[in-house]
C-alpha cells in the first residue's frame, strides 16, 4: 500500500471521529505550543542580554563601598571609598584603561515653575566612554569644569522632557537642590532597563557635587573600564589587593567594598529566563507525556473497534507490516496535526507575550523544527504499541470479532 | 491444483489439546466447483481457513499450484491470499466507512496497483453494480453487499474463490442470484470452493465433500 493511500485512510478515520481526535490532540497541542513559547522566550532573553552588553559595554567594573551581601543588598550607607582610592586604582592596578568615580543621590530639580526629582550624579568626563553613554546635544563637562568646580549640568532625556518639554534646554539655568546650574548638554537616550531609568539623571562635575552641593568626601562608586574583557578576573583581584591594603583590612576579614561586573548582571538575567524555561519545559514535558498516553489510549480503542477491519485487510492480502504501518501512521497523523496546531498557537503565544508582557520573544526556525520533531517522536513512541498489537492479531479471530 | 495430504490441525483449548483435523487428504482440480458440508464443529471452517491460507496446518502438506504453502512465511501467505484467493464471507465483511469502489480497491492497494479505481469499477460492473459505485455498505441491500464482496474477491482475477456460507445471510431469491454469479465465474474457469450446510446450495456443485469429526467421509478425491 502506497504511503499517500495510507495517509488518506488515516485522515478519513480522523475525520470520522472529529471530537475524539481533537481531544486526543489537545495534550500534543499544549506541549508543542509550550516548547515553541519556551524557546521564543529563551531566544528573546538571549537577544536582550546581547543588547544590554552592546549598550553598556562588557569590559566594565564597578567598585562600591560596603561588603557584598547576598543578593547585593547593602545595609546602610558606607562612607569609605574616596577619591584617593580611585586614583590609586588607576595608578596601581594593571589592565585598567580608565576610571570614573561617581557620586549620586536623589535631588530636587527646579526650572521656572516645574519641579522634578531625579538622580543627581557627580562624575568625570570619562563616564560617557566607560558607560557607553554619550552626549547627544551640546557638551559634557570637561576637566576644566571639574577643576573650577563649575556649576554646569548635562541632563538625561527624561529630565529634559520633565523640565523643558519640547522647549530649548541648553543654556537655560536650572536649580539643583536650590543652587543654580547651567544646562550645557543633553544625553543620548539609553532606554529604560527593568530596574532603573538611566535617562532620568542629571550629570554634574564630581568636584562640584562633593565640594559645593553636598560637601561630602566619599564616593558612591568607581566605574572602571578594563583593557580586555578577558582581564576582568585579574583586574578584580588587583583592585581587591590595592583597596584592601589602603583600607588596612587584615587577612581573613571581609572587604569593606564590593566589585561588580556586568557578567553578574547578565547571569541574573539569564537565570530569570532560565527559570521560565524550566517551568515551560516542565509544562511541555508533562503535556507531551499525557498527550502521548492519550494518543496511545485512543489508538488502542481504535484497534479494538476495528479488529474486524484488520481481519478483512489481512484476508485480502495485507501483511502484518502493512497493518503496523497503517496504525503507526494514523498515530502520527494525530500527533503531527496536533503538533502543527501547537506550533501555530506557540507562535501566537510568543507574539502575545512580547505584546502584553515586558519580555522579548524570538521565534526561530529551530524551535519550529523542534516542535515538529517532538510531535513525530511522540507519535512514534506512543503509536508503536497499539500498531504492533493490531499487526499481531490472528486474522481468523479478527474476522470473527463482533 | 489444490492438494492436501494428511493435513492435521491441533488447537490448545486451555490446557487440553483439541484435534480439529485428523489427517485430511483432498485434491481439487482447476476449474472445479466443490462444496464442503458438515455439521458445526466438524472442522470444515478450519479446513476452509487452511485452504484459504489464513491458517497453517499443524502437520501434513498443502500444495497450491505446485508450491508448498504450509512452509511459507506469513508475508508469502499474505501474498497468496492477495493474488490467488478471493474470499466471500457469510457476513460480507465490507469496510463500513468505505464506498463500494473503495472496498473493491482494497486488494489492489495491497498488491501495489497505482490506479486501482478503474479495475474496481470494472469488477463492480461485472457483478451488476455499475450504478452503486459510491454507495456505502449501509446504503446497500444484503444482496448488493454480497455482490460488492464478490467484486472484491475477483478484482485481481484469482484462480480460486472460497465462499464461506455465501448465501447464509440472504433470502432464498437473493441467495439464488448470488449463486448464479458464482456459478458464472466457475463457468469461466475459476475454481470455486463453498462451505455450506445447506444441501440445496451443495446441490449446485460438481462434487460435494462431507467432513465429520475432522475427517473427510465422502467426496475426497
Amino acid at each position: 500500500m502506497l504511503l499517500w493511500q495510507v495517509i488518506k485512510v488515516a485522515w478519513r478515520g480522523i475525520l470520522a471521529n472529529k471530537l475524539r481526535t481533537t481531544l486526543t490532540m489537545l495534550g500534543i497541542i499544549i506541549g508543542v505550543a509550550a516548547i515553541i513559547a519556551m524557546l521564543s522566550l529563551g531566544e528573546g532573553a538571549k537577544k536582550q542580554v546581547m543588547e544590554s552588553i552592546s549598550r553598556f559595554g562588557t569590559n566594565q567594573l564597578k567598585v562600591r563601598p560596603g561588603a557584598a551581601r547576598l543578593g547585593h543588598v547593602r545595609t546602610g550607607s558606607v562612607e569609605n571609598l574616596t577619591m584617593d582610592d580611585a586614583e590609586a586604582i588607576e595608578k596601581e592596578v594593571p589592565g585598567v584603561r580608565s576610571i570614573s568615580p561617581s557620586v549620586g543621590s536623589t535631588g530636587q530639580l527646579k526650572y521656572a515653575n516645574k519641579n522634578a526629582t531625579s538622580l543627581i550624579t557627580g562624575t568625570t568626563p570619562l563616564f560617557m566612554e566607560i558607560n557607553n553613554f554619550p552626549v547627544a546635544e551640546g557638551r559634557f563637562f570637561d576637566e576644566t569644569d571639574i577643576k573650577l568646580l563649575k556649576r554646569v549640568a548635562a541632563i538625561g532625556t527624561t529630565v529634559k522632557k520633565d523640565l523643558f518639554e519640547d522647549g530649548p534646554a541648553i543654556g537655560e539655568e536650572i536649580k539643583i537642590e536650590g543652587q543654580t546650574f547651567t544646562v550645557i548638554g543633553i544625553m543620548s537616550t539609553k532606554g529604560q532597563t527593568s530596574w532603573f531609568d538611566p535617562d532620568d539623571q542629571v550629570f554634574i562635575p564630581v568636584s562640584t557635587y562633593m565640594r559645593r552641593l553636598y560637601n561630602q568626601d566619599f564616593l558612591n562608586d568607581i566605574n572602571i573600564q578594563v583593557e580586555n574583557y578577558e582581564d576582568i578576573p585579574d583586574v578584580k583581584k588587583g583592585i581587591e589587593r590595592v583597596l584592601r591594603a589602603r583600607h588596612r583590612i587584615p587577612e581573613g576579614v571581609e572587604s569593606d567594598f564590593s566589585i561588580r561586573d556586568f557578567s553578574e548582571m547578565i547571569a541574573t538575567m539569564q537565570k530569570t529566563s532560565q527559570t521560565f524555561s524550566i517551568l515551560l519545559s516542565g509544562i511541555a514535558a508533562v503535556s507531551l507525556l499525557v498527550g502521548g498516553i492519550g494518543v496511545m489510549n485512543i489508538m488502542l480503542v481504535s484497534v479494538t473497534e476495528r479488529t474486524r477491519e484488520i481481519g478483512i485487510r489481512m484476508a485480502v492480502g495485507a501483511r502484518r507490516s502493512d497493518i503496523l504501518r497503517q496504525f503507526l501512521i494514523e498515530a502520527l497523523v494525530i500527533t503531527v496535526s496536533g503538533g502543527l496546531i501547537g506550533i501555530a498557537i506557540g507562535v501566537g503565544l510568543g507574539a502575545s507575550i512580547s505584546y502584553f508582557g515586558d519580555w522579548e520573544t524570538v521565534i526561530t526556525p529551530f524551535s519550529i523544527a523542534l516542535g515538529f520533531f517532538f510531535s513525530v517522536l511522540i507519535g512514534l513512541i506512543f503509536g508503536i504499541y497499539p500498531a504492533r498489537k493490531a499487526s499481531l492479531l490472528d486474522p481468523i479471530e479478527a474476522l470473527r470479532y463482533e | 491444483m489444490i492438494e492436501l495430504t494428511s493435513i492435521t490441525k491441533k488447537y490448545m483449548m486451555g490446557s487440553t489439546e483439541v484435534d480439529v483435523l485428523k489427517g485430511v487428504d483432498l485434491k481439487i482440480e482447476s476449474g472445479e466447483f466443490v462444496s464442503i458440508m458438515g455439521p458445526s464443529g466438524s472442522g470444515k471452517s478450519t479446513l476452509m481457513n487452511i485452504i484459504g491460507c489464513l491458517d497453517r496446518p499443524t502437520g501434513g502438506s498443502y500444495i497450491l499450484n505446485g508450491t508448498r504453502v504450509d512452509e511459507m512465511s506469513e508475508d508469502e501467505l499474505a501474498r497468496v491470499r492477495n493474488t490467488n484467493i478471493g474470499f466471500v464471507f457469510q457476513t460480507f465483511n465490507l469496510l463500513p466507512r468505505e464506498s463500494a469502489t473503495e472496498n473493491v480497491e482494497l486488494p489492489l492497494l495491497y498488491s501495489g496497483v497505482r490506479e486501482p479505481r478503474a479495475l474496481a469499477v470494472e469488477a463492480l460492473k461485472e457483478v451488476g453494480l455499475g450504478h452503486r459505485l459510491d454507495h456505502r455498505p449501509n446504503e446497500l441491500s444484503g444482496g448488493e453487499r454480497q455482490r460488492v464482496a464478490i467484486a472484491r474477491a475477483i478484482v485481481l482475477n484469482p484462480p480460486i474463490i472460497l465462499g464461506d456460507e455465501p448465501t447464509g445471510n440472504l433470502d432464498s431469491r437473493t441467495g439464488a442470484e448470488i449463486m448464479a454469479i458464482l456459478k458464472e465465474l466457475n463457468a469461466k474457469g475459476t475454481t470455486l470452493v463453498i462451505v455450506t450446510h445447506d444441501p440445496s446450495i451443495a446441490a449446485h456443485s460438481q462434487r460435494a465433500i462431507t467432513i465429520k469429526d475432522g475427517l473427510i467421509t465422502s467426496g475426497a478425491n
